[in-house]
């Protein structure tokens, strides 16, 4: 009798998984297209902020390579490039950079920087958790502090111009706020950096560019 | 009598019971997200409607699940319609479903919802049970959309800002910025969400009193005994 209950409950048990699961795959299977559509729609988005949507006419998001390196980039892990060509010569090349030393972690960023004259086309904050009211103001959504990288490069201005303007540079910090600002300056200089001394491998289709430095696996 | 039932329901879960400032259930997502009134209605809405779901499945099967099973039953009831309420979120508001993140796959852990399937929904009929979790759900998002809209103005000086990611572009217009405020930070941080609560806390108990005084006054002191279910 006990035998034959610890069945039946059993038996109901796995019945009660199995209909959840099903339910889950289902709606899973219905929503998969539609969720990964979205998330390409969001990162086109983006990537339309930071490179203007008639510079280039490659399918932008897909025309990617990855590429480490720690020093420059600030990950260890692959950093994805995403390539704008227009009729097939290079425009521009986004790079999801890394700026490991943000107040609270890492901040995620998107640097266009264009083929021909290693200008910057637009930067944007895409990930950061840093302090709302202070930290954030790095955020589009907040001020148009970030807009302030578009048009320089490593010659405008020099080494010592690509720091805040606490440390000698030409970029405003926020009161109440230095390292966040320094911390994506960097980022964005070192970004910059990197593109000028790997533009060309950047754009050989599908060779993944590796940086001599990205050996340097440093755990994060 | 089954009229006095309903009313009941609706007092507790909008007042008397009410989840958040009574029972204090659910206080991880709720003090987390409350920032802005936008993120306050997206995280209550999916709320009640985990809420009111799984109290109409739990009372739906109630007689057939025994009791040694019933907690891991409803746990995995709870755990499907959270999972299927995400994905459908992540497909349709994809913005606001990257906003409320982690919290939206957190509402498993919102005890206010096991503990409505295992005090309410297992012991009542459907009608009632999803009444109940309709109520409730209603009962948490008042308190979550009170809360953001408290903490976004001090904090921020603003009010319904994002709401275009729930209502689409046309609702950019719905912000309203105050002034030339731009807001006291420690709000926004989560210090203010407790002293938030507090305070919310602390008015609904006040008007209680008030209402008890009032009460007793000019009725000779037949104080109603007060109905509670958890």
């Amino acid at each position: 009798m006990l035998l034959r209950h610890m069945a039946v409950t059993a038996v109901l048990l796995g019945a009660f998984a199995v209909f959840g699961t099903a339910l889950v795959a289902l709606t899973e299977n219905d929503t998969r297209d539609l969720i990964a559509q979205n998330e390409r729609e969001a990162l086109r988005r983006k990537l339309n902020e930071v490179i203007p949507k008639n510079e280039y006419d490659n399918s932008i998001t897909t025309d990617t390579v990855q590429v480490v390196s720690k020093p420059l980039l600030g990950s260890a892990k692959p950093i994805t490039v995403y390539r704008a060509r227009k009729q097939g010569e290079p425009v521009a090349a986004v790079i999801t950079t890394v700026a490991p030393d943000g107040y609270t972690g890492a901040i995620t960023l998107l640097v266009a920087v264009r083929y021909q004259d290693e200008a910057i086309m637009g930067v944007r904050v895409i990930h950061h958790r840093e302090t709302p009211g202070l930290g954030d103001w790095i955020d589009s959504e907040r001020s148009d502090w970030i807009g302030h990288f578009t048009g320089h490069s490593l010659s405008d201005p020099n080494e010592l111009g690509w720091r805040v303007t606490k440390d000698g540079g030409i970029f405003d910090q926020f009161t109440g706020a230095t390292i966040t600002p320094r911390a994506v300056v960097k980022a964005v200089h070192n970004s910059l950096k990197y593109f000028s001394a790997h533009k060309d491998e950047l754009f050989q289709s599908g060779v993944a560019a590796k940086d001599a430095a990205g050996v340097d696996h440093g755990t994060e | 009598m089954a009229q006095n039932n309903f009313a009941t329901i609706a007092r507790d879960g909008l007042w008397n019971n009410n989840p958040a400032l009574v029972q204090i259930l659910g206080l991880c997502p709720l003090l987390a997200v409350t920032n802005t009134t936008i993120n306050g209605i997206g995280l209550g809405v999916a709320t009640m409607m985990t809420l009111v779901v799984s109290n109409g499945i739990i009372s739906l099967i109630r007689n057939w699940v025994t009791p040694e099973i019933r907690l891991p039953v409803f746990v995995l009831v709870i755990a499907c319609i959270v999972t299927v309420i995400e994905l459908a979120m992540n497909a349709y508001f994809h913005e606001l479903y990257n906003l409320l993140g982690i919290f939206i796959a957190l509402i498993v852990t919102n005890c206010n919802i096991i503990a409505r399937a295992e005090s309410f929904a297992s012991r009542n009929p459907l009608l009632p049970a999803l009444f109940d979790g309709l109520m409730m759900g209603t009962g948490f998002l008042l308190v979550l959309v009170a809360l953001g809209a408290m903490r976004e103005m001090i904090g921020s000086g603003t009010l319904f800002a994002n709401a275009h990611l729930m209502f689409g572009e046309s609702a950019r217009a719905l912000t309203i910025r105050l002034g030339d405020y731009h807001g006291m930070l420690l709000a926004i941080l989560p210090p203010g969400a407790f002293i938030g609560l507090g305070l919310l806390i602390a008015l609904k108990n006040a008007i209680d009193r008030r209402r008890a005084e009032r009460k007793a006054v000019p009725a000779v002191a037949v104080a109603a005994p007060e109905p509670h279910t958890a």
